[in-house]
């Protein structure tokens, strides 16, 4: 039985879900404050693989990739960097994929926070950043948590944008869920039923984890 | 001396309303800001700490120009020094009785000496949730005092103290008032709770 591909699934989700975070916090803390037209823009955008068929992102990601032209084109020769059927194009792709599953809980929870919070912290002399660090993040911990969560484990669900820029080349991008569809099409369904329930019993423990941690702290678990 | 002049629309349930206040008190004053509900009393001590921006005013705080619209001046909240306590106290929820006063100063024994004045020197490892309403508003108060603030902003301050702590806080605050000369505004539904502390008076309608 070769776990490579669920090796390989933790260690995407891993790193998707810490860049995202990195990611994740000054934009999520730029988009809760004020309602311009330019930010529900970028707002709509990052909220678009949400209801977007994946691999209608995977396709996009693959022209706007693809070592022949454009970017793909020039980060090939200036780089060396090829994000098609690659690892880091996976994670890049999950990056872009995943985005709302991160920014969304924690820019709500920053909007839920009372405006009086920061200006107290602004009266103490504080900047924004020091404020954003010490008074608004610790108080948000529960929806911290759950857009982690939900972060690593969408990751981990990951199909259709997957296949479309990373294929389905075995120790490099073939993750758990491409084994999955594999086992299948080759008829292993034994090696099928070990991928899915790997993938399952992970998923329920983060998922279950999160709803006892937020059971108290939150109104609603996936607050 | 703080002079402010301001003028700032307001949305009220009655529509749009405009607040105006020209007002000029000399520093190391203590001030009772009084007027009806929605009159703009919050919003005006907002302004003056720079939380607010008015469409057009200037305040000039001892020869320092805070707020001149005129001339696109607006110093941030951080360069006013100013202590503010707001009136749903605004603590936070994540730091302890003595977290609150540590994440405003270093100075240790200030720290010591808000505590006693506050009557919570045994709650210093208490969360908000866990103070009562009373140590709550006191907390406030030291909080916005840690930072020993040339002008103190005080919205409804003591309204969730019993009558003998409202007495004796006020008793302290007003003697640490004189002592560290700082300038007070403090808003008031109930005039006669300042009676012997407050020495001018703004009405705003």
């Amino acid at each position: 039985m070769d776990l490579t591909p669920i090796w390989l699934t933790l260690k995407l989700a891993g790193i998707t879900t810490l860049l995202l975070l990195v990611i994740a916090l000054p934009v999520a803390g730029w988009l809760s404050k004020g309602r311009s037209v330019f930010k529900i823009i970028i707002e709509a955008l990052i909220t678009m693989p949400l209801v977007l068929p994946p691999s209608v992102l995977g396709f996009y990601l693959l022209l706007a990739f693809s070592p022949q032209h454009g970017a793909g084109k020039w980060l090939q020769q200036v780089f060396n960097i090829q994000f098609v059927f690659s690892f880091q194009g996976l994670v890049l792709a999950s990056i872009i994929y995943s985005m709302p599953f991160m920014i969304g809980p924690i820019k709500s929870a920053l909007q839920q926070l009372p405006i009086s919070l920061s200006q107290a912290s602004y009266m103490l002399g504080k900047t924004k950043r020091q404020t954003f660090l010490h008074v608004l993040l610790p108080n948000i911990k529960p929806s911290l948590l759950t857009a982690v969560v939900l972060t690593f484990a969408h990751t981990l669900g990951e199909f259709g944008v997957v296949l479309m820029i990373g294929g389905n080349i075995p120790n490099v991008t073939r993750v758990a869920s491409i084994a999955v569809y594999d086992a299948v099409e080759q008829m292993d369904y034994s090696a099928a039923n070990t991928y899915s329930f790997i993938l399952f019993s992970i998923t329920f423990v983060l998922v279950i984890g999160v709803f006892i941690f937020n059971k108290y702290k939150a109104k609603s678990p996936l607050e | 001396m703080i002079v402010a002049n301001i003028e700032k629309q307001l949305k009220t349930y009655k529509g749009q309303q405009v607040l105006k206040v020209a007002c000029e008190f000399p520093v190391g004053s203590i001030t009772k800001v009084y007027g009806p509900s929605g009159s703009g009393k919050t919003t005006f001590l907002k302004i003056i700490a720079g939380f607010i921006k008015p469409e057009k005013g200037s305040i000039i705080f001892n020869h320092t120009t805070w707020l001149d619209t005129s001339v696109k001046i607006n110093l941030p909240t951080q360069t006013r020094q100013v202590g503010f306590v707001f009136q749903d106290y605004a603590l936070f929820p994540n730091m302890t009785v003595n977290e609150h006063l540590e994440y405003a100063t270093n100075d240790k024994p200030w720290i010591n000496l808000l505590l006693e004045i506050g009557k919570l020197q045994n709650f210093i490892f208490n969360k908000p949730e866990y103070l009562s309403g009373g140590q709550q508003q006191r907390l406030a108060i030291l909080r916005a005092l840690a930072v020993k603030p040339k002008l103190l902003l005080m919205d409804e301050p003591f309204s969730a103290l019993d009558p003998e702590m409202k007495k004796a806080l006020i008793c302290e605050l007003s003697a640490l008032f004189k002592e560290l000369g700082t300038t007070v505004f403090i808003v008031t539904h109930n005039p006669d709770e300042l009676v012997g502390i407050a020495d001018h008076e703004l009405s705003i309608l």
